[in-house]
């Protein structure tokens, strides 16, 4: 088994899971709220990871991040170094693939706030940003509980992205389901169930502990 | 605390166009209570959220004294928070993941603390909520729920009041109490309030002026007494409480004595009702209140009531502290006695009676 490809593993879920919690809310909320006509094709463009086959994201991924690649360039512009086959570079990838996971259920949360809720808040006087932090950030807490637990699981699963934009580089790239892959194609069977026993087990305690404390958070199960 | 606000009066004057009709409002309100008054969909939310600014006109100007809300001309549109405005909504719109002593604080959080804990001890005080603090909404009745609801409004010194039928669904003493509490507040601090609602007890409840309030216009202003028992529209008609409304036919004119006869189309029955400015042939409403028919089981004679109807009581139905008769006389009336006067006319179904009707019991209304 290799604990090296599981924290790094871990390591991209949370970045990437906190990272998007970040980019979502925002992005959720205004979503949820605005009247602009074309709001369908944003939510087209998050949706797209859902229904791609993850090669052909991260092949568009690769492209975007080689040296000739707009997001290369801009990267190695800032940086000096190139950012395909990075850590870094498997976070944005993983940034987009994951992206519907953590927007839809803000969104959902969102769309189902009573709207008089905010307006009582505008009314009393309250700034925008205050009636998002205080009235529907803790009303949509099911729902951010939901983005982070699906964005990290989803992320921690991810195969075929990080397969394309990151390659197999010990420590730096080189995730658990990678390592799942290899040992299985060399025939290593026993290191290959090892890992896959390790991520098994993982994903229930976490899906436990979070359905255990919070029965509200989405889940293919009933509510009771 | 702060100087109470020296009276000023909210001047609204727009046109939003909605679904069904245009809104357009022009009017004065005055500090002290106004009851918009109108049925459901007349338009009188979309004018509060106008007032408050979740909703845009389309043109026009709303101004508070010399402080200017919103003009179309100059592009100007306060956002809500700059208004100082309380608004009740009928949901009430309690957070309710906050306590009742956090709904309340909600919007002094720009108040020096001292200050902030002086006004919320008052305005505890004054809505008779003090015990509540800690509790969170889902934990409250509905009529404490009001209260609190009334409070956090309130306690920002607002500079207008809305208040959306916050008290809707409380059985009257209940909504008395609250509102004397509410008088109470206001008359030290004389702002505009807006009471809106469909709800005839309400109206009675309050029993100030009053402005009637259909499809997106405003129309007659006064007393309640003065404008609802004098409804000019079907609507209205229904809303304030008017149980029979009868389609007629305008049958003769007699100027001299202020009344015409009409055929009710219904079975041919004949009435002397108020003048109004339909002519001969014109098709007419009649609102009739049930309140307002008398009953007699023998032939009446001498009264000066001028529409004596006979017919036979179709059926008898007991609603709390009334009798609701339905009696088929050409058409069919509904016809409110007591239980009392039901026992010693020995009312039942079948039994013939003659309906007694003023002449100005009769309203004319315009369908709509």
């Amino acid at each position: 088994m290799s604990m090296e490809a599981f924290i790094l593993s871990l390591r991209l879920a949370v970045t990437v899971s906190v990272m998007l919690l970040i980019v979502s809310l925002p992005l959720a909320y205004w979503l949820a709220f605005t009247r602009w006509r074309g709001k369908f094709l944003l939510e087209s463009v998050v949706a797209l990871p859902l229904v791609l086959p993850p090669t052909v994201l991260g092949f568009y991924a690769l492209i975007a991040m080689g040296p000739q690649g707009v997001l290369g360039k801009l990267w190695s512009a800032m940086f000096g170094r190139p950012l395909a086959f990075t850590f870094a570079g498997l976070v944005i990838a993983s940034l987009f693939y994951s992206l519907p996971f953590a927007v839809q259920p803000l969104v959902a949360s969102f769309e189902s706030l009573d709207r008089r809720l905010l307006d009582a808040s505008a009314i009393l006087g309250a700034s925008r940003l205050r009636s998002f932090l205080r009235i529907a950030l803790p009303l949509a807490w099911p729902g951010v509980i939901t983005a982070l637990i699906l964005s990290f699981a989803h992320t921690l699963g991810e195969f075929g992205v990080v397969l394309m934009v990151g390659g197999n580089l010990p420590g730096i790239t080189r995730t658990i389901s990678i390592d799942i892959y290899d040992r299985t194609q060399a025939l290593d069977y026993a290191g290959a169930h090892q890992t896959a026993l390790l991520l098994l087990c993982v994903s229930f305690v976490v899906l436990s502990i979070v359905y255990g404390i919070n029965r509200r958070v989405w889940s293919p199960w009933p509510h009771r | 605390m702060a100087a109470p606000l020296s009276a000023v009066t909210l001047s609204v004057d727009i046109r939003k166009r909605l679904s069904a009709f245009e809104l357009r409002i022009q009017h004065e309100f005055a500090p002290g209570f106004t009851v918009v008054f109108g049925p459901s969909g007349a338009g009188k939310s979309t004018l509060l959220d106008c007032i408050a600014g979740l909703a845009k006109p389309d043109a026009g100007r709303i101004a508070l004294g010399t402080s200017l809300f919103f003009d179309a001309t100059q592009n100007i549109s306060l956002p809500p928070q700059k208004r100082q405005i309380g608004y009740l909504f009928q949901s009430l719109a309690l957070f309710p993941h906050l306590s009742v002593i956090e709904n309340i604080s909600y919007g002094l959080n720009a108040i020096p603390e001292e200050e902030r804990r002086q006004r919320l001890d008052q305005v505890l005080q004054a809505f008779h909520i003090e015990k509540l603090g800690e509790r969170k909404p889902a934990e409250l009745s509905g009529g404490e729920k009001q209260r609190v609801a009334l409070a956090r409004s309130l306690v920002t010194q607002p500079r207008v009041l809305l208040l959306d039928e916050p008290l809707t669904g409380l059985d009257a003493g209940l909504r008395r109490a609250i509102l004397e509490d509410q008088r109470a507040w206001n008359a030290e601090r004389r702002i505009p309030i807006l009471y809106v609602t469909h709800n005839r007890d309400e109206v009675d409840a309050i029993g100030e002026q009053l402005i009637t309030m259909e499809s997106g216009r405003l129309g007659k202003s006064g007393a309640p007494r003065s404008v609802l028992d004098a409804p000019q529209t079907v609507a209205l008609a229904q809303a304030a409480g008017f149980e029979n409304l009868l389609e007629a036919r305008v049958q003769a004119i007699r100027q001299a004595d202020g009344v015409m006869r009409v055929v009710l189309q219904d079975g041919g029955t004949e009435l002397e009702v108020p003048l109004g400015s339909a002519q001969p042939g014109d098709r007419v409403k009649l609102a009739i209140r049930a309140g307002d028919i008398l009953l007699a089981v023998e032939e009446p004679r001498g009264l000066s009531a001028r529409n004596v109807v006979k017919g036979s009581v179709e059926s008898i139905e007991a609603r709390g502290a009334l009798e609701v008769l339905r009696v088929k006389a050409g058409a069919t009336f509904l016809v409110h006695v007591t239980p009392g006067a039901l026992r010693s006319l020995q009312l039942e179904v079948g039994k013939p009676v003659w309906l007694v009707v003023k002449t100005h019991s009769c309203h004319l209304v315009t369908p709509q």
